[in-house]
C-alpha cells in the first residue's frame, strides 16, 4: 500500500470524498438475544447521520459492523464512493484506511504517551510526514504541551480528545462515532463541534450514535432512530432531521 | 504495508510497553526461579540425578512461566479495546499475531538467559561444550511455546475465566513439544553430550506446523 499523501489544509480532515455505506437486512444475534433485526440503511457519501436510540437499541452493534469489527449474523454491508479512483467495494475488500472509529473506549494505550500513541497508528496506517502530522494533530486537539505524558495521567476529557484525534489521524472518508461527546467538557465540546463542521464541509461521511442531545447534532443532515434492534424512524437522505432531533431533546 | 514491517512496528510497541511496566518479564523470571530453586530443595541434585530429572524440571519451569507470561498477551489489549484499533488498521491480521509472538519470544528468551545459568549452578550441570547446541534446543522449544501460547492467548482473551482457560488449553497441546524439548536437552546433559537430531527435527516440525496454522487461522483468531 502506498503512503497516503496529505496536506495540512482543511480538506485533509477527510480523504478526497466521503464513503457511502449500505446495510442490507442486517441481523445480529448474541446467543438468543437479537441485537439487530433486519436493519437496512443506505447512507450516501457525505451524509451526516445521527443514529438515535436508547441504551440497548443496537447503535453500537451497528457501528461495530460498519467498522468491520463484527460480522452480521445475516445480511451484508457494502461501501461505495463518488470518487472515480475508489470503486464500490464489498465488506471483504473494504478499504480499512478509509474508516475511522471513536468507540466507547479510547482505543489508546495508557502506558504510551500521547505522541507515541499517535505515532504508532500513523505508522500502521503508513502515513507520510508522521512527525509533522502527529505534531499538528496534538496541537489541533489542544494536547501539544502534554505530548510526552503517559495517557494514563490524562483526564477523561483529554483522553477523549486524543481518541478523536487518533481516529482522524488518517483523514478517514467514513467516520463512525459512538457517543463521542462522552467526557468532553464545554471547551472540548466546542472543539469537537468545530471539528465535525470541518469534516462535514470536507465531504466526510459521518455516522454518529447518541442517546443524549448535544450541539454536534446540529450538523446532522439525517436522523435515524433505532429501537429494539430495528429502524423505528428515518428522516431520509433528503428529509428534515430536526423533528427527530427535537424529540430527542424533549426526551432529555 | 508488508506483514513483516507491520509486525516490526507492533513489536516495538510491545517492547516499549513492557519496558515501561516491567510486569510480564519480572513476574515470569521470578516464578521460574522460584520453581527451580524449590525443586533443588526437594531433592539433593547430584550429577546423576540432575542428568535424569534436570531437563524435565527445566522445561516444566519454562512451560509454567510461559503460560503465566502469555496470559495477558492479548487480554491486556482489552483494557481500552486497543485490539479493535489494531484490527481496524490496514494491516494483515497475522501482523498483529506475529508482533506478539516476536515480543513473547524475546521476553521468554530473556527469562531463559537468566534461568539457565542459575539452573546449571543449582543442579551441578556443566554447560561447557554444549552451549550452542543447548541454545538451538532452547530457541526451537521457545518458538513452539510462544507461537502456540500466543495463539491460545488470543483464543482465551474473550473468555470470562481466561486465567484458568489458557493453561487448560495450552498445556495439553504443548505435551509433544515438552517431550521433544526434554529429550533433546537430556541428550545434551549426558556425560557424552550428543544432540538428538530426531527430537530436534521434531521440534522444528512442531514450530513450522503451528506457525503455518496460526498464519492460516489468524483471521478467525482475532474475530469477535
Amino acid at each position: 500500500m502506498a503512503a497516503h499523501a496529505n496536506t495540512a489544509t482543511s480538506a485533509s480532515e477527510c480523504q478526497s470524498s466521503g464513503l457511502g455505506i449500505s446495510f442490507q437486512q442486517i441481523e445480529k444475534r448474541f446467543g438468543s438475544l437479537a441485537a439487530l433485526r433486519g436493519v437496512s440503511l443506505e447512507i450516501q457519501p457525505g451524509e451526516f447521520v445521527a443514529l438515535l436510540g436508547h441504551n440497548g437499541a443496537g447503535k453500537t452493534t451497528l457501528l461495530r459492523i460498519a467498522a468491520l469489527l463484527m460480522k452480521p449474523s445475516r445480511g451484508s454491508v457494502s461501501f461505495s464512493s463518488t470518487s472515480r479512483s475508489r470503486p464500490a467495494v464489498s465488506e471483504n475488500s473494504a478499504p480499512k484506511f478509509s474508516i475511522g472509529l471513536v468507540g466507547h473506549s479510547t482505543l489508546l494505550y495508557d502506558e504510551l504517551t500521547a505522541a507515541e500513541n499517535l505515532h504508532l497508528f500513523a505508522k500502521l496506517y503508513d502515513l507520510d510526514d508522521v512527525d509533522l502530522r502527529v505534531k499538528n494533530s496534538l496541537a489541533d486537539c489542544g494536547l501539544e504541551s502534554r505530548a510526552g505524558s503517559l495517557v494514563r495521567t490524562f483526564s477523561r476529557g483529554m483522553r477523549q480528545r486524543l481518541a478523536i484525534a487518533r481516529a482522524l489521524l488518517h483523514a478517514p472518508a467514513l467516520l463512525l462515532l459512538d457517543e463521542p461527546a462522552a467526557g468532553l467538557d464545554r471547551q472540548g465540546l466546542e472543539w469537537f463541534s468545530a471539528k465535525l463542521a470541518n469534516l462535514k464541509h470536507a465531504g466526510c461521511t459521518i455516522l454518529m450514535s447518541t442517546h443524549a442531545r448535544n450541539e454536534s447534532l446540529d450538523f446532522a443532515t439525517r436522523a435515524v432512530s433505532l429501537a429494539a434492534g430495528s429502524v423505528q424512524q428515518d428522516s431520509g437522505p433528503a428529509g428534515d432531521p430536526r423533528p427527530l432531533l427535537a424529540a430527542l431533546r424533549a426526551e432529555a | 504495508m508488508s506483514t513483516v514491517r507491520a509486525a516490526g512496528i507492533l513489536l516495538g510497541k510491545e517492547l516499549r510497553l513492557e519496558f515501561r511496566s516491567r510486569e510480564l518479564l519480572s513476574a515470569t523470571i521470578i516464578f521460574a526461579l522460584v520453581v527451580v530453586v524449590l525443586f533443588s530443595f526437594a531433592f539433593d541434585p547430584t550429577a546423576a540425578e540432575s542428568r535424569r530429572y534436570g531437563p524435565g524440571l527445566l522445561w516444566i519451569a519454562f512451560l509454567f512461566a510461559g503460560s503465566l507470561m502469555l496470559n495477558p498477551s492479548f487480554s491486556r489489549e482489552q483494557i481500552n479495546e486497543t485490539l479493535d484499533a489494531l484490527r481496524m488498521a490496514p494491516i494483515s491480521p497475522f501482523a498483529i499475531v506475529l508482533g506478539k509472538m516476536l515480543a513473547n519470544f524475546i521476553f521468554m528468551s530473556v527469562a531463559e538467559l537468566i534461568l539457565v545459568p542459575v539452573f546449571a549452578v543449582l543442579y551441578n550441570i556443566s554447560l561447557a561444550g554444549i552451549v550452542w547446541r543447548l541454545v538451538l534446543v532452547l530457541v526451537l522449544g521457545t518458538i513452539g511455546l510462544t507461537v502456540t501460547g500466543t495463539v491460545f492467548s488470543a483464543v482465551s482473551a474473550h473468555a470470562r475465566m481466561r486465567e484458568l482457560l489458557l493453561p487448560l488449553l495450552l498445556l495439553p497441546i504443548l505435551t509433544p513439544l515438552l517431550i521433544a524439548s526434554v529429550e533433546s536437552t537430556a541428550s545434551l546433559f549426558q556425560e557424552q553430550p550428543a544432540l538428538d537430531r530426531t527430537w530436534v527435527a521434531f521440534l522444528a516440525g512442531f514450530d513450522i506446523v503451528f506457525l503455518t496454522a496460526s498464519w492460516l487461522l489468524c483471521d478467525y483468531l482475532l474475530e469477535e
